[in-house]
């Protein structure tokens, strides 16, 4: 039986006051949805959909970067799929992703009945709908999607038609989610963990989703600052940005980094946390440094506010603004490099075994340790003269959002899979996925970096012809890369969906340690509504 | 620095010689089999920084290859323990799980040591960015200014003093593009007017812009540098080789950013000199008297090329336009007897639906000579010819 898909009842639990609510079945299941699983499911359907989206454009823009030349589409539009590539990958796969695994996990991490402000939790997912809908029919609006890069620099916000004004309602909207979601998530957190789980016994992956809703709430309305002062500049002859009337671009771009610096880590820190918890359990160890990986994430949080122009070290900022932000921006490796060699410790001499979630979590730490480095690489600022704005930073930032962050939700997918639908996805299926992906990933995002190094623009619809060979190279093995996560899809999600495969045993993984181990897989509509009784590490249940 | 910079260029050209065997296949399927490395610009299969030509490259290709070290290092050992254990301590091997979770002298030294290791980092580079930024005693000042879709440039303090031209992607370029059949070592980097400078003299470029953000960059020089409208920054470089250099705008600037290069040719002191006086001349004898009063054919001819070097990008060659941008050919308001309004459309734009201002950025001449061209030429038969003085005369309105 799953949890996912059956109607809740059928589970059949004794659960008698649940029938005296009476659980609105069908589609008013969905809508009127305040079940934490519940809603933590459309999150991650609504993510894979967009996902999906935004994957299919990143195809579109590596078929014609297949060959230079101009072979299927104008420049005009293949602005549009960057931007709306860019845009969709952020704002409607990442982010509301982890907020799914948000929902799922945390209640049943810290043995709380729900999250605490069901109704809300409801209206910031139905939110993501209409937004992801005014995003996406921007293509079908006059002079079609916004095509100014998903960083919409000013001014050239202020050339684009209609669509602009849509999108930026759309992220209004899906920023108000973001924040509903993380005062939710903030509040679930402080006040409802059970009697016994001290802030410093929670899993890994609900103390990185913590510092993660402060880094939201904190930059969520710096975003909401810079588009509306975009809008106003559009319509209502404001100067904000618009040099035109005295007007600062570069504004803009401050502004934004603001925002986008930690936005980076808003997507990879709650993939920190599952990896964090995936390691130990296939190691059959405990987290090497607990503490030294809570105090990490919360440096990287909070070094994530001052380093946010190193984006901008081509604008032509004063040396010693460059200097602050280069040694600033370097500063960050450190405790990210803790939070690698803590993984590692963890691993060494541990009893490993490599299940579809641990390959996922071991191929994370690798590939993203190198989109760490060629970090470091751009951090420099002289080096980054030569690479800003080329395909070397595009190399980068997909190394560690694909390779980081799309990773580490992978393995926590395999990870918990089990949990949320009652039966074990198929090893077979679920390891090739893996090995498929990574080849492909590296074939895609590696000839990159030569790009980049060798001069090559990003955002260009065409290149001189020495570009030619990597540009083919990347475009099949982005091809390939599409077509394994359509593998995925069908598979691994849809099989478990359907609830085919071996029932899962309540304890699928031998090492696994947590709360969400001690109730049933699937586990029931309803876990924990009395305070759980736990042992003394408040990683068990003793009554 | 030496060693390291040799032995950064054997591995590049070790790396090079294998790639360029495993993708001799696809090379093939890409199309380009008569393309070869351009001097100044990018290599066939490049996978390192163009070749530097001023000193600040050169620091960057150092520091480059230093970073690479460290972090191959730093990878191999890292990653070298991790593939040990992952061999070793597995339990299809029957290795049984340590109880160990914590050492705070571990997690000290492995804080300490990478913080250490990147004030090295910063330490080394920051001699190079101050370098980098330090653009005064310059011998030649000149002011680049990004326009949707082309550079300008303007000397404006040492030899050449006064020059000031436009330079834009050579139109056949565009044409290869659309019909996507690219050919030439150049594509997507052959400019109607390079920039020109002298060798060994400090350059200093200040930038600007006219509407959007522009990025003026050349690999070679080590110089990116954004272009950003109502403000100046500036950078410099001093090329010890003759010889001409490319790089591409590098900020997105809308629909046309890919096809806005920049080319910029080193010359001799002696040969500098030389183009300089020849650009005076030249500059002199084309200086147009807006009051002079021209026939049909001479006028059109030049609108032809004023046309196709500044409208033809939006217009199209055959004046039928594109997605939003308005055709001019059977346009009413090319059509009309009275000519005013499409001059002023012409000199003052219409800026929310793309078309720009020209006033200022075409002289009086070939703005009468582009439009005189849209009049007379595809299903336009006007036979209506629009002196400069006309302009002129609308400029005042």
């Amino acid at each position: 039986m799953s949890a996912v898909l059956p109607h809740p009842i059928d589970h059949g639990h004794d659960h008698d006051h649940d029938h005296a609510h009476g659980h609105p079945v069908g589609w008013r299941r969905w809508v009127f949805a305040t079940n934490h699983k519940d809603i933590g499911t459309l999150y991650l359907l609504f993510a894979f959909t967009m996902f999906l989206v935004g994957g299919t454009l990143a195809l579109l823009i590596r078929l014609e970067l297949f060959q230079p030349g101009l072979q299927f589409f104008n420049p005009e539009l293949f602005n549009q799929f960057t931007t709306m590539h860019g845009l969709i990958m952020v704002f409607g796969a990442i982010m509301p992703a982890f907020v799914g695994f948000a929902n799922w996990m945390i209640p049943m991490q810290i043995g709380a009945a729900d999250m605490a402000f069901a109704r809300m939790n409801n209206l910031s997912f139905w939110l993501l709908i209409p937004a992801a809908i005014m995003l996406v029919l921007g293509f079908f609006m006059p002079g079609g999607a916004p095509a100014a890069g998903w960083t919409l620099y000013a001014p050239l916000t202020l050339q684009m038609g209609m669509s602009m004004d849509s999108s930026i309602f759309a992220l209004h909207i899906m920023g108000a989610s973001s924040i509903m979601g993380s005062i939710n998530i903030i509040v679930t957190i402080l006040n409802m963990r059970a009697p016994g789980m001290t802030l410093m016994k929670m899993p890994m992956f609900v103390w990185t989703w913590l510092i993660t809703a402060y880094l939201l709430i904190a930059v969520m309305p710096v975003l909401a600052g810079a588009i509306t002062m975009t809008l106003t500049d559009r319509h209502f002859h404001t100067s904000f940005f618009n040099p035109g009337g005295g007007g600062d671009p570069v504004m803009y771009q401050h502004v934004f980094w603001f925002f986008g610096h930690p936005e980076v880590y808003i997507m990879i820190l709650p993939a920190f946390g599952i990896v964090s918890q995936v390691v130990p359990a296939f190691s059959r160890k405990r987290l090497f440094g607990y503490t030294s990986m809570v105090y990490a994430t919360s440096s990287i949080a909070i070094l994530s506010f001052i380093v946010w122009a190193h984006h901008m070290y081509t604008t032509g900022m004063p040396v010693t603004g460059q200097l602050f932000f280069m040694y600033a921006t370097m500063l960050i490796s450190v405790p990210t490099g803790v939070k690698v060699f803590n993984w590692l410790a963890t691993m060494w001499r541990g009893s490993m075994t490599f299940e579809a979630p641990m390959l996922w979590a071991v191929g994370f730490i690798f590939v993203f340790t190198m989109g760490g480095f060629t970090g470091l690489i751009c951090s420099m600022a002289p080096i980054d003269i030569q690479l800003q704005d080329t395909y070397y930073v595009v190399a980068h930032f997909h190394y560690v959002l694909v390779a980081g962050s799309l990773f580490g939700m992978f393995s926590g997918f395999y990870y918990w899979a089990p949990k949320w639908t009652g039966v074990m996805y198929s090893e077979f299926h679920g390891k090739m996925h893996f090995w498929l992906s990574l080849v492909t990933f590296n074939v895609t995002f590696f000839p990159m970096h030569f790009l980049g190094l060798a001069g090559m623009p990003r955002r260009v619809a065409d290149y001189p012809m020495q570009f030619a060979d990597f540009n083919a190279l990347a475009s099949v093995g982005g091809l390939c890369f599409g077509l394994s996560q359509v593998y995925f899809l069908l598979f691994v999600v849809i099989p478990v969906m359907r609830g085919k495969g071996e029932p899962a045993p309540q304890r699928p993984w031998e090492g696994a340690e947590g709360l969400e181990w001690e109730v049933p897989s699937p586990a029931p509509w309803h876990t924990f509504e009395t305070p759980p009784q736990l042992d003394r590490t408040a990683t068990k249940v003793i009554g | 620095m030496m060693t390291i910079r040799k032995l950064g260029y054997g591995a590049t050209r070790a790396a090079l010689a294998i790639s360029a065997l495993s993708s001799t296949g696809l090379a093939l399927a890409a199309g380009n089999k008569n393309v070869t490395d351009l001097p100044g610009g990018p290599r066939v299969l490049g996978v390192n920084f163009q070749p530097p030509v001023t000193e600040i490259a050169r620091q960057q290709n150092e520091l480059h290859y230093w970073m690479l070290i460290v972090c191959t290092v730093i990878f191999v050992v890292v990653f070298g323990f991790m593939f040990y254990s992952i061999v070793k301590h597995r339990k299809s091997v029957g290795h049984k799980a340590a109880n160990f979770h914590e050492s705070t002298a571990v997690e000290i030294a492995w804080t300490v040591v990478p913080f250490i290791i990147v004030i090295l980092m910063g330490a080394f580079a920051t001699r190079t960015v101050v370098a980098m930024k330090d653009t005064t005693g310059a011998d030649l000042t000149i002011k680049a200014t990004g326009y949707q879709w082309k550079w300008g440039y303007d000397y404006i303090k040492g030899e050449g003093e006064g020059l000031g031209f436009i330079s834009t992607l050579d139109t056949a370029q565009r044409d290869l593009s659309e019909k996507a059949t690219p050919e030439g070592n150049d594509y997507l980097l052959k400019v109607d007017n390079p920039l020109v400078v002298p060798v060994g003299k400090k350059v200093r470029i200040i930038t600007t812009a006219d509407d959007v953000i522009h990025s003026w960059s050349v690999p070679a020089f080590g110089v990116k540098q954004d272009a950003i409208p109502g403000f100046v920054r500036d950078a410099w470089f001093l090329a010890d080789k003759t010889g001409s250099y490319y790089g591409m705008c590098s900020e997105l600037c809308g629909k046309e950013h890919a096809f806005m290069p920049i080319r910029v040719d080193v010359l001799s002191a002696a040969d500098y000199t030389a183009w300089v006086d020849k650009q005076k001349k030249a500059l002199a004898a084309a200086a147009d008297d807006p009051k002079k009063v021209w026939e049909l054919g001479p006028l059109q001819a030049r609108g032809e090329k004023v046309y196709l070097a500044n409208c033809a990008v939006c217009h199209r060659p055959d004046g039928k336009g594109a997605g939003p941008v308005k055709p001019l050919d059977a346009s009413p308001v090319v059509n009309d007897k009275d000519p005013n309004a499409q001059i002023l459309t012409v000199l003052h734009g219409r800026v929310p639906q793309g078309m720009p201002a020209w006033q200022g950025k075409l002289s009086e001449t070939d703005i009468a000579a582009a439009i005189t061209y849209t009049k007379n030429s595809w299903s336009n038969h006007t036979g209506q010819l629009v002196q400069p003085a006309d302009v002129v005369a609308d400029e005042a309105k």
